[in-house]
C-alpha cells in the first residue's frame, strides 16, 4: 500500500507492506533510528513517537495508520546545537545512562508535561509507566521532567 | 589546567549524552551493512526433548531463505562448545563437570528456548517464514526443574551423574561446627533467593560480516566485553584466529552482566556469515531474550548465624544450591563460589565461617552474573541472619551490626573466607545513613501508619562487595581461565588532543566521561581534548571489558599509569630542550617547568616536539607521545555500605510502598559524584525490584511462564521512590586513584535492606521474594 506522512517535517510518499508497522518504516525506511524497539508486547516504550502531536508507541501503529499523519521522532525536535528543554533536562539532570530508554523516555515526557497542567512527582511517577528504564531507577529522570516543566 | 569544573571529583555532565539524547546513538541493531541477510533462531519449544531429525526442505523452498542450519552443520565445519571460563573445584578435589555445550543444539535439547538451528533470508519476514516452515521430530522427556530436587531427577546431561556440577566448599568446617556448641543463640532461614531475568532494556544483537578478499571477519555485537569475546570466538569456538576476527560493540543500551557472556546467537551469525559470503543481522525479539539471555540469582539456602547472649557473632553456617540452568554459561561457576562464599564475612568479624555450594542442573535457562553476581545474595544471607538474630535477642538491628563491625584499625583485615579486605569505616556509613533516615523518629512514623489502620518497618543491609575484579594470579589460581587486568593507551596527537583507548567497556556507565576527567586531570589539558575510544578490537590492543564494578578500579589505574608514562617522557623531552635532566622538570597543570628557573613548556608544546622532533634527544627517545599500560590489581577492592528501607504496607490490600530508602556507600575517592549517583540509584531500583517485584518462574514441564513485560514484573517509575544517596570516603589503599567502584552496590544492598523492612512490618521471620502485594496480603492474614 500506499501512505503519505510527514516525518520531522519532510512529506514522504512510501509504498509499504499492509502490516508494515511505524516503527519499521522509520527506522527502515527513513533511517530514523533514534527509535528504538525494546519489546515485542507494546510495553517498553523505546519507540515511542509523536502522531499528530500525540505520544504513540510506534511498534503498535501500522504504517497504514499515519497516512495523513504528522510523526516526529527524537530526531525532530532538537539539535545539538538547539536542545528541545526536555533534551536538555535529560542531560543537565543525569536522566540517562545506556541511552536505549532514553528517545521514548524524552517523547513520553513531552506529551506528559505539554497535556498536563499540574505535573507533581507523583504524576509524573504516574505518567512514564508506559516506559521501561533498567539504568536510572527512574529517580534523574522524573527530576529531569520536572525541571523541563518549568522549561517548556 | 586542572580545572575544578571538569577534573576528578567533578560532577561533569556527560559527554555521550549529545548523541544519545538526539537520537544518533548507534546501537548493534542501527548498523546494517550492503546485502545483508536476516537470522531467525529455531527454538526448543521444550524443556527437554531429543531430535528425531529436522526437515528443512519446505524451509528452503520459502521465497527468500538462503539457508537453513543445523547444529550438526556447525559441529561438522569444526564448530567447538561455548566454554565456561572459570574452572571450580569440588571439596574432594575433583574437576566441576562440564556438559557439552554446542552453540546450536545438536541431537538434543535442555531449555525452552535453546537455539537449535538457525534460518537466513534476504528479509526479516523471509526469515520468520523459513523458520515457521522447519519441521523438527522432538521426542519428548521428563524436564528437570527444581533445583532444590535436580539431584534426585532424571540425568540430564550423560557425563553430569545426580546432575551435579560440583560440589563446593570454603571455610573451617570445624572450627565452625565448634562455634555453634558453644553459642548462646543460633539464629536460621530458609532462603531462596529469586531467579530474575536482567532484561537490559537493549536486546542483544549480533551483525556478522565476512570480507571474502582479506579473510576478515567483523562481528558486531552486544557486547560487555569485545576482546573476550573474540578470545572465545577464535581460540574455543575456532571461527577464525583472533588476527582475522574483528569484534566492535558499538553504543551498548545496558547489560548488568547479560551481555558479558558469549553467546549461540552471534557465533552462529558470524560463522554464517563467512559460509554464506554476505552479511547476516540478527536482533533478539524480547520474547528471545527472556528465555535466552543468561538469568540471574536462583538459590536455595539454609543459613545459620551463631550468637553470644550478647549478641557477638560466633560462627556462621551456609549451605546454598546454585541453579546452574541447563548449561554452564560462560561465568556461572563462579558466580555462587568466589563471588559469593567470600563475601560471608560481610562487614563482620565472625570468627568462623564455612560455606557450602553445590551446582546443579536444570531445564531453565543457563544462569550466570547478574548485576552483583554472587554478592547479592551472599548479602542477603548475612543481613536477613543478622536482622533475624537482632530480632530474636530483643537487640536494636543497628547495635548488633555495630557490636560486631570489623573496626577501622582492624585493617588490613583477613576473613575466615578468603579475602583481606584493605580498608573501611562502617560505622561511619552507618550512623550517616541512620541520621538520612531519621531513625529516631521511626517509632513515631511507625504509630502514625498504625493509626491508619496500616503497617509500617525499617529494615537495614550493612553491605560489602568485593570488586575491581581481579588480581590476575589470585583469579587464575582459583581457577579462571583468563587474566584480570585492564588496558589503556593514551595517545597524544600532535596538536595536543588526546585519544584514549581503553579496554573497559561502557554501556551506559559514562565512561567517556569520567575516563576523559581522569586524563585530563592529570594531564592537564581541557576535557574537551581528551576522546575516550572503547569497544573494537580493530582499535584496542587488548581488554577484559566491564563487569563486577572493575571498570575505574582496573581501567581507570591502566590509565593512570599509561598518563604517569607520557609525564615521564614529556618530562625528558622537556629536560633535553632545557640542557638539564628530568628529575628538574617538575609537571603541575599541564605544564612542563624547570626547577629554579622561569622556563618551561606546555603540554601541546611537548606534543608538537615530541611529532616534529627538531630539538628532541632521539639517541635515547622514540619520536612520538603514546604510552600504553597494563594494571593488574594487586587485589580486590572492597566498597561498603548501609542501606537503610522504610516501607508502609496497605493494612487492607497488602500494597507495599517505600516511603524512603537512604543509601550510603563508601566508593573511595569518587571520579564523578553525578555519575556515581546514577549508578546507585539504578542498582537500587534492581535491588528492589528483586525483593518486591521481579521473579523468573518456571511450570512443572519447564515453560517460562515469565516470558513477556506482560508477565514479568520490572519496577516502573511509580513502583519506586526517590532515593537519599550519600557517601562516605576511606579510599582504596592499592591503586592509584583510591577508588573502589560503585556500579553494583545499588543491587547488592537493597534487596536485603527492603525485605528487613517488610518483615519487619509484617512482624514475620520471613516472606518469599518477591514480596509481592499478594505474598504480603496472604501474610497479613497469617500474621493476624
Amino acid at each position: 500500500m500506499e501512505v503519505t506522512l510527514s516525518v520531522n517535517g519532510t512529506s514522504h510518499t512510501l509504498d509499504v507492506p499492509d502490516n508494515a508497522l511505524l516503527v519499521e518504516v522509520l527506522r527502515e525506511r527513513l533511517g530514523l533510528t533514534g527509535t528504538h524497539v525494546g519489546c515485542d508486547t507494546s510495553q517498553c516504550g523505546a519507540c515511542v513517537v509523536h502522531m499528530d502531536g500525540r505520544a504513540v508507541k510506534s511498534c503498535t501503529v501500522l504504517a497504514g495508520q499515519a497516512d495523513g499523519a504528522d510523526v516526529t521522532t527524537i530526531e525532530g525536535i532538537g539539535t545539538a546545537d538547539e536542545l528541545h528543554p526536555m533534551q536538555e533536562a535529560f542531560r543537565e539532570c543525569h536522566a540517562l545512562q545506556c541511552g536505549f530508554c532514553t528517545p521514548g523516555m524524552i517523547m513520553a515526557a513531552i506529551d506528559l508535561v505539554q497535556t498536563n497542567g499540574n505535573l507533581d512527582e507523583q504524576a509524573v511517577r504516574d505518567g512514564l509507566e508506559g516506559n521501561l528504564c533498567r539504568c536510572t531507577g527512574y529517580h534523574n529522570i522524573v527530576r529531569a521532567v520536572l525541571a523541563a516543566r518549568d522549561n517548556m | 589546567m586542572a580545572d575544578t569544573q571538569t577534573g576528578i571529583g567533578a560532577a561533569v555532565r556527560r559527554k555521550e549524552d549529545a548523541r544519545f539524547i538526539t537520537g544518533a546513538g548507534r546501537y548493534t541493531d542501527d548498523i546494517d551493512q550492503a546485502g545483508q541477510a536476516y537470522a531467525v533462531f529455531l527454538r526448543s519449544p521444550h524443556a527437554r526433548a531429543t531430535i528425531g531429525g529436522i526437515d528443512r526442505a519446505a524451509a528452503l523452498q520459502v521465497s527468500g531463505v538462503a539457508a537453513v542450519y543445523t547444529g550438526a552443520d556447525l559441529v561438522a565445519d569444526g564448530i567447538g562448545d561455548l566454554p565456561c571460563g572459570w574452572l571450580v573445584k569440588s571439596k574432594d578435589g575433583s574437576d566441576m563437570i562440564q556438559p557439552p555445550h554446542p552453540p546450536l543444539a545438536v541431537d538434543r535439547v535442555n531449555y525452552v528456548g535453546e537455539p537449535y538451528g538457525v534460518v537466513i533470508a534476504d528479509t526479516l519476514q523471509a526469515a520468520r517464514d523459513g523458520a515457521e516452515a522447519v519441521v523438527t521430530d522432538f521426542n519428548e522427556l521428563p524436564a528437570v526443574v527444581d533445583v532444590a530436587t535436580a539431584d534426585q531427577a532424571d540425568q540430564i546431561h550423560e557425563p553430569v551423574p545426580n546432575n551435579q556440577c560440583y560440589d563446593w566448599e570454603l571455610g573451617d568446617s570445624a572450627a565452625t561446627d565448634a562455634a555453634f556448641a558453644a553459642a548462646d543463640h543460633v539464629a536460621s532461614l530458609d532462603i531462596v533467593n529469586n531467579r530474575l531475568i536482567p532484561n537490559a532494556m537493549e536486546p542483544r544483537a549480533a551483525v556478522g560480516d565476512y570480507d571474502a578478499a582479506s579473510g576478515v571477519y567483523t562481528l558486531y555485537t552486544t557486547s560487555q566485553n569485545p576482546h573476550l569475546e573474540r578470545l572465545v570466538l577464535a581460540a574455543f569456538v575456532q571461527v577464525a584466529p583472533e588476527s582475522r576476527l574483528r569484534v566492535v560493540s558499538p553504543d551498548v543500551g545496558g547489560g548488568f552482566g547479560s551481555k558479558i557472556f558469549v553467546y549461540a546467537e552471534e557465533t552462529a551469525v558470524i560463522w554464517a556469515a563467512g559460509k554464506l559470503r554476505r552479511p547476516i543481522k540478527w536482533r533478539a525479539e524480547r520474547s528471545e531474550s527472556f528465555l535466552a539471555d543468561a538469568h540471574g540469582r536462583d538459590h536455595v539456602t539454609k543459613a545459620e548465624l551463631a550468637l553470644s547472649a550478647d549478641g557477638t557473632f560466633l560462627g556462621l553456617r551456609v549451605n546454598t544450591i546454585a541453579n546452574m540452568g541447563a548449561y554452564l554459561s560462560t561465568f556461572a561457576s563462579s558466580v555462587p563460589t568466589y563471588l559469593y562464599g567470600t563475601l560471608m564475612a560481610g562487614q563482620y568479624k565472625t570468627p568462623a565461617i564455612h560455606v557450602g555450594v553445590r551446582a546443579l542442573f536444570t531445564n531453565t535457562a543457563p544462569v550466570d552474573a547478574y548485576r552483583g553476581a554472587g554478592r547479592p545474595e551472599a548479602t542477603y544471607v548475612v543481613e536477613r541472619l543478622v536482622e533475624t538474630a537482632a530480632r530474636e535477642l530483643s537487640m536494636d538491628p543497628s547495635e548488633i551490626r555495630r557490636r560486631n563491625f570489623i573496626q577501622p584499625d582492624d585493617f588490613p583485615y583477613e576473613t575466615p573466607v578468603a579475602l583481606t579486605y584493605d580498608t573501611g569505616d562502617y560505622e561511619a556509613s552507618l550512623d550517616k545513613a541512620l541520621q538520612h533516615a531519621d531513625y529516631q523518629g521511626f517509632s513515631a512514623r511507625r504509630a502514625a501508619s498504625e493509626a491508619n489502620g496500616n503497617r509500617r518497618g525499617i529494615g537495614f543491609s550493612s553491605y560489602i562487595e568485593a570488586c575491581g575484579l581481579a588480581p590476575s594470579q589470585v583469579a587464575l589460581s582459583l581457577g579462571a581461565g583468563v587474566g584480570l587486568f585492564e588496558s589503556a593507551e593514551v595517545r597524544v596527537n600532535v596538536t595536543g588532543s588526546v585519544t584514549v583507548i581503553t579496554g573497559s567497556h561502557s554501556h551506559g556507565q559514562g565512561h567517556e566521561t569520567t575516563f576523559a576527567q581522569v586524563v585530563s586531570d592529570q594531564l592537564g589539558i581541557s576535557i574537551d581534548d581528551v576522546e575516550v575510544v572503547h569497544g573494537d578490537t580493530g582499535r584496542s590492543d587488548y581488554g577484559l571489558g566491564t563487569y563486577g564494578s572493575r571498570s575505574i578500579a582496573v581501567g581507570g589505574s591502566a590509565l593512570t599509569r599509561a598518563t604517569e608514562k607520557i609525564v615521564a617522557k614529556g618530562k625528558k623531552i622537556v629536560a633535553h630542550n632545557f640542557e638539564t635532566t628530568d628529575d628538574n622538570i617538575d609537571f603541575e597543570d599541564g605544564v612542563f617547568s624547570e626547577r629554579e628557573s622561569n622556563r618551561s613548556m606546555t603540554f601541546a608544546e611537548v606534543a608538537f616536539a615530541s611529532y616534529v622532533p627538531a630539538n628532541f634527544p632521539l639517541d635515547e627517545l622514540e619520536p612520538g607521545l603514546s604510552e600504553k599500560a597494563f594494571y593488574d590489581p594487586g587485589n580486590f577492592t572492597y566498597p561498603a555500605g548501609t542501606h537503610v528501607c522504610e516501607v508502609e504496607i496497605d493494612g487492607e490490600t497488602g500494597v507495599p510502598t517505600i516511603m524512603a530508602f537512604v543509601a550510603v556507600d563508601d566508593f573511595g575517592h569518587v571520579i564523578n559524584p553525578m555519575i556515581v549517583e546514577g549508578q546507585v540509584h539504578g542498582g537500587l531500583c534492581q535491588g528492589i525490584g528483586q525483593a518486591l517485584l521481579e521473579h523468573g518462574v518456571y511450570d512443572e514441564a519447564g515453560q517460562l511462564v515469565t516470558g513477556s513485560y506482560m508477565d514479568y514484573c520490572m519496577p516502573r517509575a511509580d513502583d519506586v521512590p526517590s532515593f537519599t544517596v550519600d557517601t562516605t570516603v576511606t579510599p582504596c589503599t592499592h591503586n592509584p586513584l583510591g577508588v573502589k567502584g560503585c556500579g553494583e552496590a545499588g543491587a547488592i544492598g537493597a534487596t536485603a535492606a527492603v525485605m528487613n523492612a517488610v518483615t519487619d512490618a509484617l512482624g514475620v521471620k520471613s516472606l518469599a521474594m518477591p514480596a509481592t502485594s499478594e505474598t504480603i496480603w496472604k501474610a497479613l492474614g497469617s500474621a493476624g
